[in-house]
């Protein structure tokens, strides 16, 4: 069988990052730093995702195939945003009614 | 590989008869029993369909509303297109030729996920269920769109049953989505490499992406409608803030792609038509297996062309419909080299293969019309007339039901171990095509000439087509009521057929029709490439049993 | 087919390996996690696309939620996701016993997770902050910094509020259910070193509900604070 057993402080580890994450999180969205607010809060986001997905799923240590459905998800979410935000963000840039 | 004289008795135990009763149908996990169950459901939802159909066509025979009232049209239009796209077109080819077929072709004894494959049977048949239930309590007048805010603040018609039955029927098809998806990639036979895989598999390997990545976006938009309806959320509400055109957005994201659903498993059917009937390898069997893929990701990339004029950014609209002819290329390319291999074949004229050539003419209308709906400046002269309706009919019906006819035809022997009466076949094959067209071909003169569709009257300068289109239906029925009499009659009176009547290639043509439950008799191996008619070597085996093998 | 389900317990007959099992079970629950992805993806867009319109609004809205309650939450999320991990990892180790043990903690920590919820959401209530007819806007949290904010538009703010969280809870409590149905199976044995797969791919649903409150934390609870 080739399942990877992680060692017991991975999992602690990662635990503790994510909380401390949590706690910069709500610290830093009391700061004010303009626009950058929401960059800051979604890249501690994705930064905890991505440490969930590597090491509570077990990606890091699996097959090519599993690690292209979730590369795939993301880029289909991908897709998803940017033709409809590419449709909200232009609208009414002629400045005709309806277009 | 030599014709087996049809001279075989019956196999003594095959998967119809072991087990009888009911319940070992209703409880069973055998992939090849639940293809049957949903053949019967999707004929019985594509009969009620049909009976709605026809009280379109026979509305629509005079100019005046002098059949149905206006409302009751509404229904009656939104009833067909739901029962038809969500409850037909979209399992017709995956989950009734798919399901039988796919273990089959890959070497494999079931599916991955047996129970799950059952599972999805029952989700279908909830789904049609509460749409059932809708349509006795008066039915839906939205149109199979569900296009808010009327959908979802205005309608007082039965919109909750029916988005519910088709959340839950979304489920379906995104579990066998999954277990197909989990089958191609975990269980094919040893030897069976990606580019062994007969086109068929390929169809539905790309079908199964759409699947999982599309329809879960039209469940939460239809989620959100519902909620919209019981809590008054506003989300798609004008009035109080909300963007109709956001559900139109999230709607078509699933429901363009679902186009492909309808029509990549049917391309893989007219592969293996082709193939078996021309006696030549698909030509370009690579370049159409990436084709398929293709289609499934570029046809992600072209739903704003169904709301060009939805008060959408023209910027948004114009990227749109670049990318829509796109699309046009993949699907041109399997054409070519669906003709291509028709070229100094030895073409035979079996039913199966008429209605594959059926396929190629409709098809080829229906995605060149598809091409001009696509420039924007058309699109929003004909938008919303006779023209989209009859384009789309040569795609879906054209397409997915004229395809799934010829493949039923192609592999009803190996699914009842019996021959179907050839002159009564091919007679209801020639009605299809006459009656289909002349069903839709008048609707795109009319629609170019203005007519809108969803209207139950319309200018008496337009009758002419309207009851050439009308005859049409009836004759088309005819063609599709014909199968369902002498495909009956052959399950008792028919022909044996033994394991190959078409001498065809292929792992599902090596084992008994019917097949036996746990389909092979050990592990076939496979040890060539498909389709290789010209060669006749022998490239199936079983593993351990022939010891030139391996 | 009878002798060898005896001779390999739980190994489906449609299976040659175990092997073969466990790769097609995986494959499986991540192609079920994209469509899962995708299903939340269609809400997060929404959100995005209004966000976008109505800034103002959603960070009116935004300020009713309670900060504190959102971010032990998260924590506790946050946590059962460690005791779920651990659980995989005992059904790796074929330890039946810590399976039961960490599945209790996995679902204890997510019903105090689904507690903190009601209580949010009754105060929603009471607030009259829930979309519909009876929705009152009062700017007390932002004391008048949102005064001018639409009501109309603060509604969809709680109208995504309420279907996110929603969604979401609705996948904790399927979740919750499916481990109560886990706990004897897991008592009697019955995963063993070869045949886990059920554990792991639990797992892997519980983590993506996680996911998703990680983004949904501070998307909805942490805008325009500063």
């Amino acid at each position: 069988m080739s399942v990877h057993v992680s060692p017991l402080r991975v999992y602690v580890g990662v635990f503790l990052a994510l909380m401390v994450l949590t706690a910069i999180t709500v610290g830093v969205a009391f700061v004010d730093l303009g626009p950058l607010n929401n960059v800051v809060a979604l890249g501690i986001a994705v930064t905890k995702a991505t440490l969930v997905v590597l090491f509570f799923m077990h990606v890091a240590h699996s097959s090519r195939l599993i690690k292209l459905s979730v590369v795939s998800s993301i880029f289909w979410l991908f897709l998803l945003f940017v033709f409809i935000l590419a449709d909200d963000l232009t609208r009414g840039l002629l400045g005709v009614a309806g277009k | 590989m030599e014709t087996t004289l049809p001279t075989a008795e019956l196999p003594e135990r095959h998967y119809l008869n072991q087990g009888q009763g009911i319940a070992s149908w209703l409880l069973t996990k055998d992939h090849k029993r639940i293809a049957i169950m949903y053949l019967l459901g999707v004929t019985f939802f594509f009969l009620l369909g049909g009976i709605m159909a026809m009280l379109i066509r026979l509305e629509l025979l005079t100019p005046q509303g002098d059949l149905l009232e206006p409302d009751t049209y509404n229904r009656v239009f939104t009833m067909h297109g739901v029962f038809m796209v969500f409850f037909v077109l979209l399992p017709v080819v995956p989950a009734i030729l798919g399901n039988f077929l796919i273990p089959i072709m890959i070497g494999a004894k079931d599916l991955a996920f047996p129970k799950i494959n059952l599972l999805s049977w029952y989700l279908y048949m909830i789904g049609g269920g509460l749409t059932m239930y809708a349509m006795v309590r008066g039915g839906v007048d939205t149109g199979w769109t569900f296009y808010t805010p009327f959908s979802s603040t205005y309608s007082n018609t039965h919109v909750m049953a029916t988005a519910i039955g088709v959340f839950i029927n979304g489920f379906s098809g995104i579990l066998t989505g999954v277990n197909f998806i989990v089958t191609i990639h975990r269980m094919r036979a040893p030897g069976l490499t990606w580019f062994r895989l007969p086109l068929f598999v390929w169809g539905h390997y790309a079908t199964s992406l759409i699947q999982v990545l599309g329809t879960p976006v039209v469940a939460i938009a239809i989620a959100l409608v519902g909620l919209e309806r019981l809590f008054h959320l506003g989300i798609f509400d004008a009035s109080r803030g909300g963007d109709p055109v956001l559900f139109q957005h999230l709607f078509w994201f699933y429901s363009h792609p679902a186009v492909y659903i309808m029509v990549l498993p049917p391309m893989g059917v007219i592969s293996e038509l082709v193939a078996a009937f021309s006696r030549k390898p698909v030509f370009g069997y690579r370049i159409v297996a990436y084709s398929s893929i293709g289609i499934a990701v570029l046809g992600f990339l072209v739903w704003g062309h169904h709301m060009f004029v939805s008060g959408q950014s023209v910027y948004a609209s114009v990227v749109f419909s670049v990318l829509t002819m796109l699309v046009a290329i993949p699907s041109a390319i399997k054409v070519f080299n669906w003709s291509s291999t028709l070229y100094r074949g030895s073409v035979s004229y079996e039913t199966p293969m008429l209605y594959a050539l059926a396929f190629l003419g409709l098809f080829l209308i229906g995605g060149l019309t598809g091409v001009m709906l696509a420039t924007l400046g058309f699109d929003v002269y004909v938008h919303d007339t006779y023209f989209v309706v009859a384009h789309f009919h040569y795609v879906m019906v054209g397409g997915a039901i004229v395809s799934f006819l010829g493949g039923l035809h192609y592999w009803w022997p190996k699914m009842f171990g019996r021959m179907y009466p050839v002159f009564w076949s091919k007679l209801s094959a020639l009605l299809v095509f006459v009656g289909f067209n002349l069903t839709f071909f008048p609707q795109f003169i009319v629609g170019y000439l203005g007519m809108p569709r969803r209207y139950w009257q319309y200018p008496a300068e337009f009758q002419v087509w309207n009851v050439l289109s009308t005859a049409g239906a009836s004759v088309l029925a005819i063609g599709f009521l014909l199968p369902g009499c002498y495909l009956l009659w052959s399950l008792k009176y028919g022909k044996v057929a033994g394991p190959n009547p078409w001498g065809a290639l292929g792992l599902e043509w090596t084992i008994p029709s019917p097949p036996p439950t746990e389909n092979f008799d050990g592990v076939p191996v496979v040890k060539g490439e498909p389709y290789d008619y010209q060669t006749g070597e022998e490239i199936f085996g079983i593993l351990g049993k022939e010891a030139h093998v391996v | 087919m009878s002798e060898a389900a005896h001779a390999h317990p739980g190994l489906h007959h449609q299976f040659d390996s175990y092997e073969q099992q466990r790769q097609s079970a995986s494959l499986g629950m991540w192609a079920f996690l994209v469509n899962e992805v995708m299903f939340f993806g269609g809400m997060f867009l929404a959100y995005a696309y209004y966000r976008h319109r109505y800034g103002h609004e959603f960070a009116a809205g935004s300020h009713s939620l309670d900060i504190s309650l959102g971010a032990f939450n998260t924590a506790v999320l946050i946590g059962s996701s460690l005791t779920m991990a651990l659980a995989v990892r005992a059904a790796q180790m074929g330890r039946n016993k810590a399976i039961v043990a960490f599945l209790i903690a996995t679902m204890v920590l997510g019903s105090v997770f689904l507690g903190v919820k009601v209580i949010e959401y009754s105060d929603k209530f009471e607030h009259h902050h829930v979309p519909g007819p009876s929705f009152v806007w009062h700017d007390e949290a932002g004391s008048g910094k949102y005064a001018g904010a639409d009501p109309f538009k603060i509604q969809i703010y709680f109208s995504l509020y309420f279907a996110m969280t929603g969604f979401h809870a609705l996948h904790m409590i399927v979740g919750i259910g499916i481990m109560l149905l886990m706990l004897r199976p897991a008592w009697k044995g019955k995963w063993n070193l070869d045949n886990h797969n059920f554990v792991e791919g639990f797992g892997l649903y519980w983590h993506f509900v996680d996911i998703v409150w990680i983004f949904l934390f501070p998307l909805l609870y942490l805008i325009g604070r500063s």
